[in-house]
């Protein structure tokens, strides 16, 4: 079936106002009488709260609140507690403080300057409890506890996957080969370019407004409903152009306490976090990850044991779900017969970790796909054949129960092999040496997931989509666009699709814009938002032409009789009749998550792949990157060009956490949260012989077969360049190992900071 | 109260004496294009070009910047035909938040007033202070040399 908008490379929805600088995202957003926020932080990493004076602050001409937990006794009109997988998180903190960076209290003020100066005069008194940064030793008994008032929180230990299949001991007796090796990697950041950023106030009516940054505009307003005591009815979420998010803009990050304070100063406050602060707001889970694997001597995987252990700093954030995923494809996407995997999800004193695009699969997939590799290099096997032999296939079971579908993982293997000649003897000469190495990983799309959406017909014969799906830069404008007009029967060009930015007033409800899953959920609900239009359409204009619908086809924004081309309307002239006769909007409206929906265990899988070519200083350990091939199975891309872009971006972050990002933390303190000291990916640093495989097993419910694709190439990345080095060097990278060291300080004393 | 020529236009504008230029240009004049991304001249999003030379206005004082000449991102095509490097962006899928989009096709406008042939090399080393999070950097490449081959076929036609 030929497809007249899906498959084509359209310029952005958004690109003429973002080329010209016209887009607004959240920053760009002014309020009459409105005030800035600033956040008085905690200078140390663990520590009773034995005094918070804010009276001095309060006095400083030009401040209009100060926000402390004195603002929250039991029972007060607002409550404290928040937190995506448990109530661990305060607005600010309560009686501990528990990171370095961790929320003690926030001043509104007429102006930044203002406001830091209220900050200063904030006294403070902390009484230091021993901290513990290592993930390992945190669980053991003896070491310092981050909570002891919350039940699921026992040893730092706050969340526990478990994934078993077969017999892992008859596993590993009936292996002829057994590697076991222990794999760390670091903190890392985002690194977004727009801060995190928010301006609220209450309108005259007491609703609370929101403007902000999220990926979640329906999770924060539910979150700010329990804060605040109020119904979610009374609070709107509008999510203006995003600048960056890759998982760090979901749920609660700085709208609360600009809700909070603008609700103190009855005023409309804005805050913007500074870079330094966006680093101790959220991160990626540092992780120890110990596996163990055995396999036949022709290759064939016998079993595999995996302990995952996932820094997720003070607070349980979404940890306990990134653990839970990390842990139950911890197998990669092959058949393995016996399986014992335990992942543990571990509080330490630092900044949290959350949802970091990958969402804990990178971490893993350092540690099979290095495996993997290893395999077939002590087998004398071939790298990509070796992965191709114990692959689950096309209607296999996946250990989760999930059924394997739209998985085209061989195609895409040998791809990649042949992209960069895998298994080339040239090693380079003198000092420089060279290396290739591939990787793939999986990664499961979020399940029991909904999202609605509304395609409306204006009068002057434009279209809106209505669908919460945020815009950060993925192309979701573009492709919901795309998908409605294929569906509609209307060409991209001649036809305008006016935007409208997620509203919880306007949008109806979607669960979130995280885990590649938009194209798949709410592109499934706006297909059928767009039939559902299509089909009032068709019925109205047989209304007119006195003739049954079913006689009637659509193509090219026409409406007309089988056989009769001539005889029929446009799109325009039924919206202008019907228009002329009713009041009511014409609205189609569509659902995606109802229970047939929900029969799959698993909407889709994302399935990708990395292959590189680079060369090694072996005097100066320098890596230079040659070629970088990014491997995905898109299903079916609706714009390829958004698809390979997402590919490639995904594949850059790839290349920064695997040779230059490392948040790294002396004794709690973060030392190097700034773009100056935090390195990341620059033009230098990334090849220009850098090509995109898509790969196109259509997905059986996808939106015209697409599916999700916009983590894939990222968790493979790390994997590839390890395994390239290994090729080049002959040894066997398993991250720094000194990452954890000399940072589990027992030292107790009591300062204070006034 | 300071007088700033931007995009042509000259603007008296009231300042705080350390009031950096990217203040002045997003808070005073609501010129938002140029972003606020790092506060410390090193991500490149607040890139405005200053008497044709790139510069980070989060670090330049808006009093520094009296008597030059200075265009930001509003003033590369304003509303009317979009510069070859704004039609290059979007052709090659040069960005996707579009956050630091602005400071690009400042600095790529900088590079092609000094040298309207760059080599690939040549636009990397010197957009080298840009940081994108969102692409892989090979999109803008390829769209600086479209634009830059746009440019100099328009030059000879003129």
């Amino acid at each position: 079936m030929g497809f007249q908008t899906v498959g084509k490379s359209i310029w952005r929805l958004d690109g003429e106002k973002k080329v010209r600088g016209q887009a607004l995202y959240t920053i760009d957003l002014k309020k009459e009488g409105m005030l800035h926020g600033r956040i008085l932080r905690s200078p140390v990493p663990h520590a009773r709260l034995v005094r918070v004076d804010t009276s001095e602050a309060a006095r400083l001409a030009g401040v209009h609140a100060v926000l402390s937990r004195d603002d929250f006794p039991e029972g007060g009109p607002l409550s404290p507690f928040f937190g995506r997988r448990m109530k661990d998180k305060t607005v600010v903190a309560l009686d501990k403080v528990r990171h370095v960076g961790d929320v003690v209290a926030a001043v509104a003020a007429v102006d930044v300057e203002t406001a830091d100066q209220a900050l200063r005069l904030i006294e403070v008194e902390y009484d230091e409890l021993p901290l513990v940064s290592d993930p390992v030793a945190a669980i053991e008994a003896e070491s310092p506890q981050l909570f002891d008032h919350l039940p699921e929180i026992k040893n730092n230990i706050c969340h526990h996957t478990t994934l078993k299949q077969g017999d892992i001991d008859k596993g590993f007796e009936e292996s002829d080969i057994i590697l076991e090796d222990t794999f760390r990697t670091p903190v890392a950041q985002h690194c977004h370019l727009e801060p995190h950023m928010a301006l609220a106030w209450f309108d005259e009516s007491g609703r609370l407004i929101v403007h902000t940054g999220t990926q979640t505009p329906y999770g924060v307003r539910k979150s700010l409903a329990e804060i605040f005591r109020m119904p979610e009815e009374q609070i709107r979420v509008v999510v203006p152009y995003v600048g960056g998010a890759y998982g760090a803009k979901s749920h609660l990050k700085v709208e609360h306490l600009a809700a909070a304070l603008a609700w103190k100063a009855k005023r409309p406050v804005r805050i913007q976090l500074r870079r330094e602060e966006v680093f101790l707001t959220v991160t990626k889970h540092a992780s120890v990850v110990r596996m163990k694997t055995g396999a036949k001597k022709d290759g064939t995987l016998m079993a595999r044991k995996a302990e995952l252990y996932y820094d997720t700093g003070a607070f349980a954030e979404n940890g306990p779900n990134v653990v839970h995923k990390a842990t139950l494809t911890s197998t990669g996407p092959y058949r393995i017969p016996h399986i014992q995997a335990d992942g543990f999800c571990i509080l330490t004193n630092k900044p949290s970790a959350g949802a970091f695009r990958g969402y804990g699969v990178p971490q893993v997939a350092l540690a099979y796909e290095t495996h993997m590799d290893a395999l077939a290099e002590r087998l004398g096997l071939d790298p990509v054949e070796v992965r191709i032999g114990n692959l689950l296939r096309e209607g296999d079971r996946h250990p989760t129960g999930a059924t394997m579908h739209s998985v085209g993982y061989e195609e895409l293997l040998r791809k990649l092999g042949a992209a960069i000649q895998l298994g080339a003897r040239r090693k380079g000469r003198g000092k420089r040496r060279r290396g290739r190495g591939i990787a793939c990983m999986i990664k499961a799309s979020n399940t029991e997931t909904q999202s609605e959406a509304k395609v409306q017909a204006n009068r002057d014969g434009t279209f809106t989509v209505l669908s919460a799906s945020v815009e950060m830069g993925q192309g979701a404008e573009t492709v919901m666009a795309q998908i409605a007009a294929e569906e509609l029967g209307v060409r991209m060009k001649g036809v305008t699709f006016v935007p409208q930015r997620p509203d919880t007033d306007l949008t109806p409800f979607d669960a979130m814009t995280t885990a590649s899953r938009s194209t798949f959920c709410m592109g499934n609900a706006v297909r059928r938002a767009a039939k559902n239009l299509r089909d009032r359409l068709v019925e109205f204009a047989a209304d007119l032409m006195e003739i049954s619908p079913q006689d009637l086809r659509v193509d090219n924004g026409r409406i007309f009789a089988a056989g009769a081309e001539s005889k029929g309307f446009t799109y325009k002239e039924v919206a202008a009749r019907y228009f002329a006769r009713n009041q009511e909007e014409l609205i189609g409206k569509g659902f995606y998550g109802d229970e047939e929906d929900q029969k799959t265990v698993l909407p889709f899988w994302l399935v990708g792949g990395c292959a590189v070519e680079l060369e090694v200083d072996t005097e100066t350990g320098a890596v230079k990157l040659r070629k970088l091939v990014a491997g995905s199975d898109a299903g079916k891309a609706i714009n390829p060009r958004l698809c390979e872009g997402q590919v490639r971006g995904d594949a850059t972050i790839g290349i920064g956490q695997a040779l230059l990002e490392e948040l790294q933390f002396v004794d709690g303190q973060p030392v190097n949260a700034s773009f100056l000291h935090y390195t990341l990916p620059s033009f230098q640093d990334v090849p220009d012989d850098f090509p995109v495989i898509l790969v196109e097993q259509p997905h059986k419910d996808g939106p015209f077969g697409a599916k999700g694709l916009a983590e894939s190439a990222l968790p493979a990345v790390p994997a590839a360049i390890a395994n390239a080095l290994h090729d080049a060097l002959g040894v066997r990278i398993k991250r720094d190992q000194g990452a954890f060291k000399g940072s589990n300080s027992s030292s107790r004393f009591t300062s204070r900071t006034t | 109260m300071i007088t700033l020529n931007i995009n042509g236009t000259t603007h008296q504008v009231d300042v705080k004496p350390l009031e950096t230029l990217l203040a002045a240009l997003r808070d005073r004049l609501n010129l938002t294009g140029t972003k606020d991304g790092c506060g410390e001249g090193v991500c490149g999003a607040c890139t405005v070009l200053v008497d044709g030379h790139p510069v980070s206005s989060c670090l330049l004082l808006a009093a520094y910047a009296e008597g030059k000449t200075i265009t930001t991102i509003e003033g590369v095509s304003g509303d009317g035909k979009l510069h070859p490097l704004q039609k290059a962006f979007l052709d090659n899928g040069a960005f996707q938040c579009g956050y630091c989009t602005p400071g690009m096709i400042l600095m790529a406008k900088a590079l092609l007033e000094q040298n309207p042939r760059p080599s690939a090399a040549d636009i990397r080393e010197f957009m080298a202070g840009n940081i994108c999070r969102c692409t892989s950097y090979v999109e803008i490449v390829r769209a600086v040399k479209q634009a830059s081959r746009g440019l100099r076929n328009a030059a000879k036609r003129s």
